[in-house]
């Protein structure tokens, strides 16, 4: 018998040990970081950047890939015992000694996991990973001459690809409301000063925003230059505009951070992905009715949201309880009883 | 229905209102769901986890008399946890809103014969929906009992003080069997039905690993000690299966406890839903340790009122509700747990024997509550 076989015979035999459980549940209990169990990382230090923005050393699980500067990683972080996720660019260089990666956090208004990561984050505290990806990266081949084109936290993955690849001609235009407000302040001014970097820091308060059109004052040779922006979607939007009138659209790499922001209201249209059927619903019948009405197929049980016989992922949207009056947005994991929730603007259900 | 029905002092209005009470309690405890509630259940499941390994552990050495005192001991707690604390509530949704995959009531399974699927659907829709109302909710008397008076007698209900007992020997059994609908099932024409027989074959399935898990691969791997640790794994199923009958026992049985007949709960309101709930449910007073290890269903009657709160805080919820009962005039069935096994116990051998029909209930409430 080959050892794959056998070790495959193994694991069944102790699947049958630990029925109806995995063995992956026990070994969870001592060794959550463990090869081949779910990807997760441990929160090892936090490092405070400015008044609303920190550091956060991550020692990533065993099945950690790596990442490219640039990229970004999702994060799973219980809040108020609330499992959220969230995605952070990486800022550590690709090749750090120790294994650990960086993310950098800016808390934002109301923000529920910002604020929790800058303020209340606790070393030792374990957190859910998913691989590093988005294509914001560095090309293979390097170009002669970079602009970086930056504002607010949007230099976090700027100053991933910073850390990681040296180039011979740097040129960053960075926007921050306050000198205090820019983040990784000191680290650029020292780049600065080994001439590995040329640097405009713009204070947004005092110099007013930043005006596309006069980049060129800024930096002449702009078109010639491979460029990476990030920031708020009226600078991208912005400077997507003006690469394309200039004709040179295929030099500006953009990133752009928050999705479109969920829209609440009272009732929307909702969409039954797996069915594909689309119906307009109003803010005060169940998702359930809704569904049935238009022929889906739905789970149910008692009809009263107390049985968890028709909890259902919700896609995309918002969904109001029926009972408290809590909306409950979409992402991963997130399931609603459809008896009790009405739509809350458009949303996508899984059925 | 008893003779005398005990919320008739009760106003349609004043049915409302309780409802609405009701509600606050409840949306109290959900706003301040947090953290530490999150850490409660993870502790309580790697509690368990590390119980049932050291137990098991100590069984491969069960030839030597303590240690088979030890293990078995420990195994047996380890079963009622998961079954109880966890499982139970864990199936029943309570700590859903952690979105922790792991932690989900679509995702748990249990140390238990019945699949979390079919046990979700017979308890949590069924039992919990149509709490006490006969011929809707099965959890009376499991379909084997007869529990109320109003009940046909039948000479065959002479024997049911013995169902009942070997039904609480093999308890988990006796829940797959009822998930199953059994006995409505085994008809000629229904045993042919996909449906039913993919439900019973995924019960096959689970009862398959779980014996051979409990009663062969643990055994095995004790060598010398194969025989005991058999003993031991049976002991404690037995003992976990005579506890939480007992405790079930305890939830609808005792006296005082009513029961609803189906007209009863046509368009019924919140309002009167709650009421049914605390009128057909009975508590267990008692230590901490107690209440753990009931999985919290000694506070039975908060639970079937908020079936959905996380179990850790009944304890708290219950002081609410119980003035709330004080404050409406009813009555809170609760008593240490010998006292409610024994009143429970007392009323499976009096209807086993026929009573005379009961007088005509007070002035027709049903149709009031109809009306209202
Ligand atoms: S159908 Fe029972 S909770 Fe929704």
């Amino acid at each position: 018998m080959t050892s794959t076989a056998l070790r495959s015979r193994a694991w069944k035999l102790l699947e049958m040990v630990t029925t109806p459980l995995l063995p992956s549940d026990y070994l969870d209990l001592v060794s959550p970081l463990r090869a081949g169990g779910d990807l997760r990382g441990r929160i090892e230090a936090v490092h405070p950047e400015t008044g609303d923005a920190a550091t956060i050393v991550i020692r990533p699980g065993r099945g950690w890939r790596g990442h490219t500067a640039g990229q970004y990683v999702r994060i799973g972080v219980d809040v108020d015992g609330v499992r959220l996720w969230r995605a952070y660019s990486v800022t550590s260089p690709t090749d750090r000694r120790d294994g650990r990666i960086t993310i950098t956090v800016k808390a934002i208004p109301d923000g529920k996991v910002s604020n929790h990561l800058v303020r209340k984050a606790q070393p030792g505290t374990l957190i859910q990973l998913d691989q590093a990806t988005g294509d914001f990266v560095l090309p293979e081949a390097r170009p002669a001459k970079v602009l970086y084109l930056t504002a607010g936290s949007g230099i976090t993955p700027v100053m991933g690809m910073l850390r990681d690849t040296e180039f011979d001609d740097v040129v960053m235009v960075h926007s921050a409301p306050r000198p205090h407000d820019v983040i990784f302040r000191d680290e650029l001014h020292a780049l600065v000063a080994d001439k590995k970097l040329r640097l405009t820091e713009l204070h947004t308060d005092t110099d007013g925003m930043l005006d596309i059109a006069r980049l060129g004052e800024l930096v002449p040779d702009w078109a010639e230059r491979e460029t990476w922006a990030c920031g708020p979607a009226g600078l991208l939007d912005a400077a997507e505009d003006h690469w394309a009138e200039h004709g040179v659209p295929e030099r500006l790499h953009t990133e752009r951070f928050r999705p479109a922001v969920v829209v609440t209201g009272d009732g929307g249209e909702v969409t039954f992905a797996a069915t594909g059927k689309t119906v307009d619903a109003d803010g005060a019948t169940p998702l359930l009715d809704v569904g049935e009405e238009a022929g889906v197929l739905m789970p149910s049980g008692c009809r009263m949201g107390i049985c968890f016989g028709c909890v259902t992922p919700l896609k995309a949207g918002a969904v109001r309880d029926l009972r408290t009056g809590a909306i409950t947005e979409a992402g991963p994991n997130v399931l609603i009883q459809t008896c009790v929730s009405a739509a809350a603007g458009p949303c996508d259900i899984e059925r | 229905m008893t003779a005398i029905d005990p919320t008739a002092h009760l106003t349609a209005e004043q049915i409302e209102e309780l409802g609405r009470e009701l509600d606050a309690i409840r949306d109290e405890v959900i706003a301040g769901r947090g953290e530490k509630d999150a850490a409660y259940i993870r502790k309580v499941i790697s509690a368990q986890r590390k119980l049932e390994l050291v137990s098991r552990g100590v069984l491969l050495f069960s030839f030597f008399p303590p240690a088979w005192i030890i293990g078995t001991a420990g195994l047996s707690v380890a079963k009622i946890m998961d079954n109880m604390e966890i499982g139970h509530n864990i199936l029943h949704g309570q700590w859903d809103w952690m979105r922790d995959p792991k932690i989900h009531s679509t995702t748990w399974e249990w140390d238990h014969v019945s699949p979390a699927d079919q046990w979700k659907h017979s308890h949590n829709e069924l039992h919990h929906t149509y709490t006490n109302v006969i011929g809707k909710d099965n959890d009376l008397g499991y379909g084997i009992m007869r529990v109320d008076e109003d009940q046909k007698w039948h000479p065959f209900h002479l024997a049911q003080p013995l169902w009942n007992f070997i039904n609480a020997c093999f308890f988990e059994y006796g829940i797959a069997a009822y998930d199953l609908e059994l006995g409505k099932n085994l008809h000629k024409r229904r045993r042919k039905n996909p449906e039913f027989r993919a439900r019973a074959r995924a019960v096959g399935r689970k009862i398959r690993r779980q014996v051979l898990k409990d009663y062969v691969i643990h055994p095995l791997l004790s060598g010398p000690s194969f025989l005991t640790t058999l003993a031991a794994t049976f002991t404690a199923n037995l003992v976990r299966n005579l506890w939480s009958h007992s405790v079930i026992m305890c939830g609808h049985f005792p006296e005082g406890v009513q029961v609803f007949e189906r007209r009863s709960i046509k368009g019924e309101t919140r309002g009167q839903w709650y009421l049914r709930q605390m009128m057909g449910s009975a508590n267990i007073s008692g230590s901490k340790v107690m209440h753990f290890m009931t999985g919290n269903l000694s506070h039975q009657i908060e639970h079937h009122l908020f079936p959905d709160l996380p179990s850790n805080r009944y304890a708290e919820v219950a002081v609410k509700v119980r003035a709330l009962f004080e404050k409406y005039e009813l009555e809170y069935v609760t008593g240490p747990l010998p006292k409610q096994v024994f009143s429970a116990w007392h009323k499976v051998f009096r209807l086993s024997l026929p009573n005379r029909k009961p007088k005509a209930t007070t002035p027709d409430r049903e149709q009031e509550l109809v009306a209202a």
